[in-house]
């Protein structure tokens, strides 16, 4: 009874002091990682724009000279002399003859652990998706980053079949993930066993991203043109 | 103090700094209580993040700086977090730490960024740094736990840069990204895979307790 006493009354003494001792770490902690977050920010924005412009050369296989266009609202494309970061931007990439060999979309979706930011090449000619690059993820380490990194995956995104309908309004045959090994089609994203729901996720952020952009662009593939 | 001098020529350098208390602390961290080699903590990012020579430094010096900044803010506030909010404490500086880092990391390189990928958000959990701030820095004086947290943080670092090393030559045929080998040089590509991670830490175990195995012996 005794022994009851004394741990109750220390407990109750104490709490203020919990208190004022956990606020006060928050406190410090949040006013330190502001600082931190504000003093690196402008750096980290610097990199990202200089990842973004490195992967955009690897989804557009053998594009040399870059442009950014931004879409207006008369669902056209105007060319963007400064860099802004919005979410309307594609980039386009051309070879040593002026010649337009893709266009380069970036995306987002969430996957199994966050969301998943990508990039993809897209090819008006050829209609077909050419490359493909993870921007940022957090998918879990050997087994979700396999979209990263395993080959066979990787090597749906060489020639992804996106051909319009007959009116250009849409996708003939949307992206579908399915299991691995059961690609039959060209417009078939084989999954990888052991990080199901991060390759389905990828698939599916490819069909939601290419519906809306492929119609848009394979429309306006003329205003891309360099020399006009 | 000329007499301490000539002691220090006689038995070498180490051996010199051991018969100071206080830089026994920093020691004890590189070697005698390696935190890998001898205590065995914080084996994830060890078996995961040690597949090339960068990768397992960068990791080994982001957690050796998490573990520094931890165990001084926890040793210089000891007096004024009470007992029974004590983890929920340590754990709310060392994820503040954490957070600094990666940003911190991101601003370096965003390759490293990625390349490092979720584990640097892991450090949090490394018992490694929790370990050390409720086993000492809540216990010492800040001076003590910084010399603690240096050693034990280089003791880390210099565990994971001999299994980045290894793993890396071997699987990689380079070191830091030099290639150091001809062309004809075949990888073993299961030392970049998580085994090889096992079989390089085993051989590292294997040689730090028969070397310590000796020294007892003698």
């Amino acid at each position: 009874m005794n022994q009851t006493q004394t741990i109750h009354t220390t407990s109750s003494v104490s709490s203020t002091k919990m208190l004022q001792a956990m606020v006060g770490i928050g406190i410090m902690c949040a006013l330190m990682i502001v600082l931190t977050f504000e003093g690196t920010k402008s750096r980290i924005a610097h990199n990202k724009a200089e990842a973004l412009e490195k992967a955009i050369f690897k989804v557009i296989p053998g594009m040399v000279k870059k442009r950014t266009y931004q879409l207006n609202e008369n669902s056209s494309f105007d060319t963007i002399r400064s860099e802004i970061k919005d979410a309307s931007l594609v980039y386009a990439g051309y070879d040593e003859n002026d010649q337009l060999v893709g266009m380069a979309i970036e995306a987002s979706g969430i996957g199994f652990a966050d969301i998943i930011r990508i990039l993809y090449g897209y090819n008006p000619e050829t209609q077909k998706i050419v490359g493909f690059y993870v921007l940022e993820s957090k998918e879990t380490p050997g087994l979700g980053d396999k979209i990263e990194k395993d080959e066979n995956f990787l090597s749906n995104f060489s020639a992804l079949d996106v051909t319009l309908v007959e009116d250009l309004s849409a996708i003939k045959n949307e992206i579908i993930p399915v299991k691995q090994g059961a690609k039959e089609n060209p417009w078939e994203v084989d999954g990888i066993t052991g990080a199901t729901i991060s390759s389905r996720s990828i698939g599916n952020i490819l069909s939601e991203s290419t519906s809306h952009w492929v119609p848009l662009i394979y429309k306006n593939r003329r205003s891309f043109d360099i020399k006009k | 103090m000329s007499n301490h001098s000539e002691n220090k020529n006689s038995t070498g350098f180490f051996e010199s700094l051991k018969e100071h208390p206080s830089t026994d602390e920093f020691i004890k961290g590189l070697w005698r209580d390696n935190p890998v080699f001898v205590q065995v903590l914080g084996m994830c990012p060890v078996l995961a993040v040690s597949n090339t020579a960068e990768n397992a430094l960068a990791m080994g010096l982001a957690t050796a700086f998490v573990l520094l900044m931890s165990n001084i803010l926890v040793s210089s506030l000891r007096n004024f977090i009470p007992k029974q909010v004590r983890i929920a404490s340590y754990i709310l500086i060392i994820a503040t730490f954490v957070t600094i880092t990666d940003y911190v990391i991101q601003a370096i390189s965003v390759d490293l960024h990625k390349s490092l990928g979720a584990f640097i958000s892991l450090i949090v959990v490394n018992c490694l740094i929790l370990s050390r701030a409720e086993a000492f820095a809540s216990k010492n004086t800040i001076g003590k736990s910084i010399l603690d947290a240096l050693g034990m943080g280089l003791g880390f670092t210099f565990a994971l840069f001999c299994l980045g090393a290894v793993r890396e030559l071997f699987g990689n045929g380079s070191l830091f990204g030099l290639s150091l080998f001809s062309d004809n040089f075949q990888e073993w590509i299961v030392m970049i895979l998580p085994a090889g991670g096992f079989f390089t830490l085993a051989i590292w175990l294997l040689i730090f307790n028969a070397a310590k195995e000796r020294k007892l012996k003698t």
